[in-house]
């Protein structure tokens, strides 16, 4: 090989790092954007159920109370201490060790899995339904629509985990991860604001 | 970026590519070329607006005559909700996302969008969108009738009792359209923020490109309002909740919140890119630099701004408390600081200039002075006591379509003849751009104009029969509803030939200043030999100072060069 080829080829590999790199920049800054953008919906949601709550004279269906806090209650504990295991994840990957992060984002999954899982119970043992007045809809609509995002953020890191098996995958970076992160620390806050807003303001 | 590595690249990027830009094949595929889906959009959505057209001229027809005589009433209420979605969501936004994709990263000295493979998705659901709005004539009891804003408890009828009806298409296709659009507006974010040339400093950056920012960041916070607005319908309409529906307890003005808080700043997605055009063309053809340039960028995100806080001036007239109408009436009033602000400085430009009276000149001058029209009257419906008296009038339906026909689509016809050359390599023909012009202007005018005082005399809008002491301004209307319709012949004729055998266009025919007119006309498909730096602001016209640095390294060895 001459000495001319292998810089060309030098300086090509180290174009295309630096470009891999600024893409990997963009899609960081469109999915913090997107993210944004995505807030805005559960802030609409939430606009409408503090409007509802404030204004309507009969606020729960025939029969109904209150909601019983404590399952839910436990279900906020782990979703919300999975956000700190899943970022432990990712300073696993950081740090190049493979098998801590799979475990973690495994046990992640696991905490996620099992607050949907708690969800499908108190759906099932409650008196009313996504019909039953304004109070069901949006019990139902908000709840529902997070457990949304919750599932996709499963399958975020079920692909993640997947990918790890995948030789040098993760070596020249790893945006994915890192998206599939902070959609979790989002699901996590609009959980939080969620909780407030549907079991502690009763 | 250093000039070494960027050579390297363009070896390998000169090679035979199927999304050349002499192979007219590549607008049928799914191809990931930011000018290619430019141009793929603003095809498209031309095709929308004839159908769009074609709707209006019936209804047009309808009113020629103040008996319901020409069509079912019921039809004619599809007719006016087809004829508004298609215009907005298929027509309007899409040809100026199509003209953002196209110019933006020209402007801004970059190679393509941020992504590009999003930006070919966003673009593939504007068909599939077209077509589900479509399909709602085929379905069981016709499209939906609710007018383009869908107000339960109207929307939350469903007289067929399918659950598959004209009205669910609706909210689904413009559910597919949000998605397209928040796509593209992170998008079109990112790739402003993250990818402008080096040396394009903010101030350095086109008043174009501001403004597509400005309107794609409304995109990004307005439009999931109307998606939270648009699923609760939804799901009343289905699954049988009471949000808005006000038998079962729900409230319905809660969703003309949600609706307006989006669709009132959608104005202005619409007319920030179009106020960017102006600020283009003026200066090129006016041989001046864009008068205060600064306080024009900057009053594009200004408008950003404050249009999130006047929605409710749709509805003073829906049992709004006082306070709140007070409120809205205020901030309405503001908005008209930073547009005013830009019409001076459109005016300004002008002044003293050694004018051009090219079409794309003529018809951003028709759109300048249309748009001080709708201006006006859009202040008048912003005070409170005035648009008590003619809200649901054909008064509100004149001030909007003036700005909407008249500022709006003038915009998009000047930003598509200034811009042809570049996109095509090939230049129109003038005098059939003027023909184009001049029956543009006369047609929007007579039907329009007539539309205010048949408002401001009473006559409600969305209606197929009327009172006969209207007839006079409904016919002249009319007229000027076919004569729009005739105007669109020229213009097609003119793009097509021109397109086809047009006198090949060199580099920069307008003498213009501005990155896209740097390198070759169509540009190729990495847009740049060499990525240009930028060293002076833009609308130097006049000073005689360089855009930038690189001037020679920057145009493609293999172009014309002028």
């Amino acid at each position: 090989m001459t000495t001319e080829s292998s810089i060309a080829q030098s300086t090509e590999a180290q174009i295309r790092e630096e470009q891999a790199h600024e893409a990997a920049e963009n899609s960081k800054f469109g999915f913090i954007v997107f993210l944004l953008s995505e807030t805005v919906i559960f802030l609409s949601f939430f606009a409408g159920y503090i409007i509802y709550k404030t204004t309507l004279p009969d606020w729960y269906p025939p029969g109904v109370t209150g909601l019983d806090t404590k399952d839910p209650q436990f279900n906020t504990i782990i979703l919300v201490s999975s956000s700190f295991v899943i970022y432990v994840a990712e300073r696993y990957l950081h740090d190049k060790k493979l098998w801590g992060f799979r475990f973690f984002l495994l046990a992640t999954m696991a905490m996620g899995g099992y607050f949907l899982y708690g969800q499908a119970v108190e759906w099932s043992n409650l008196s009313f339904g996504f019909t039953s007045g304004i109070f069901g809809g949006l019990f139902y609509l908000l709840t529902g629509f997070h457990g949304l995002h919750v599932f996709t953020g499963i399958l975020l890191q079920t692909i993640m985990l997947g990918r790890s098996f995948i030789p040098s995958n993760y070596d020249s970076g790893y945006f994915g991860v890192e998206a599939t992160s902070l959609f979790w620390h989002f699901v996590d806050v609009i959980w939080i604001i969620l909780y407030v807003l549907i079991y502690v303001w009763q | 970026m250093t000039n070494a590595p960027t050579e390297a690249i363009n070896i390998a990027r000169r090679q035979p590519y199927p999304g050349a830009p002499d192979n007219w094949k590549r607008f049928f595929t799914f191809s990931t070329d930011h000018k290619v889906i430019g141009i793929q959009y603003i095809v498209t959505s031309f095709i929308f607006f004839l159908i769009g057209g074609l709707l209006s001229m019936i209804m047009r027809g309808e009113l020629v005559t103040p008996e319901a005589n020409l069509v079912d009433r019921t039809i004619y209420n599809a007719l006016f909700t087809m004829h508004g979605s298609i215009m907005l969501f298929l027509w309007t936004f899409p040809v100026l996302v199509g003209l953002g994709n196209y110019l933006v990263p020209l402007m801004i000295g970059a190679r393509d969008m941020a992504f590009p493979r999003l930006n070919a998705v966003s673009f593939w659901m504007i068909p599939i969108v077209g077509i589900l709005m479509l399909a709602s004539f085929l379905v069981p009891g016709g499209p939906s009738q609710s007018g383009w804003w869908a107000y339960p408890p109207v929307s939350l009828q469903n007289p067929t009792g399918n659950l598959i009806n004209g009205q669910v298409l609706w909210i689904l296709a413009v559910a597919i359209s949000g998605v397209s659009s928040i796509m593209g507006g992170v998008n079109f974010v990112t790739t402003i923020f993250k990818m402008r040339a080096p040396g394009m400093t903010w101030f350095r950056t086109p008043a174009f490109v501001w403004s597509v920012l400005a309107a794609q960041l409304i995109q990004l916070y307005g439009l999931p309002a109307l998606t939270a607005g648009a699923v609760m319908l939804l799901l009343d309409l289905t699954v049988g909740t009471s949000f808005f529906a006000p038998e079962r307890g729900g409230n319905p003005i809660l969703y003309q919140h949600f609706f307006w808080f989006y669709s009132h700043p959608a104005v202005y997605v619409m007319v920030l890119p179009v106020f960017g055009i102006f600020s283009e063309v003026f200066p090129v053809y006016a041989r001046k630099p864009l008068f205060g340039y600064r306080v024009v960028a900057v009053s594009s995100v200004m408008i950003t701004g404050i249009s999130a806080l006047v929605w409710v001036h749709h509805m003073y007239a829906s049992g709004t408390p006082g306070w709140m109408r007070i409120l809205f009436m205020f901030t309405t009033l503001l908005v008209a600081v930073p547009t005013g602000v830009k019409v001076f400085a459109w005016v300004a430009t002008v002044w003293g200039g050694k004018l051009r009276l090219n079409t794309a000149m003529l018809f951003a001058l028709g759109g300048l002075v249309n748009f001080v029209f709708s201006g006006i009257t859009g202040v008048m419906l912003g005070s409170v006591p005035i648009d008590i008296h003619v809200n649901n009038t054909y008064f509100v339906v004149g001030h909007f379509h003036y700005v909407i026909y008249g500022a709006i689509v003038f915009g998009i016809y000047a930003g598509l003849y200034h811009w042809f050359p570049k996109m095509t390599g090939r230049m129109y023909y003038e005098g059939l751009g003027k023909v184009h012009f001049a029956l543009t202007l006369a047609g929007t005018w007579l039907c329009f104009l007539p539309m205010h005082f048949s408002g401001l005399m009473g006559m409600p809008r969305r209606v197929s029969s009327y009172d006969p002491e209207f007839a006079l301004w409904n016919v002249l209307a009319s007229l000027g509803g076919f004569l729009l319709g005739m105007s669109t012949l020229p213009f097609i004729l003119n793009m097509v030939s021109s397109w086809i055998q047009g006198e090949k266009a060199p580099n920069n025919p307008w003498k213009a200043i501005g990155l896209e007119w740097l390198t070759t006309s169509p540009p190729p498909v990495e847009n740049f030999e060499e990525i240009p730096t930028v060293i002076s602001p833009p609308y130097g016209y006049g000073k005689d100072e360089p855009l930038i640095a690189n001037q020679a390294e920057v145009v493609p060895a293999d172009g014309v060069t002028t």
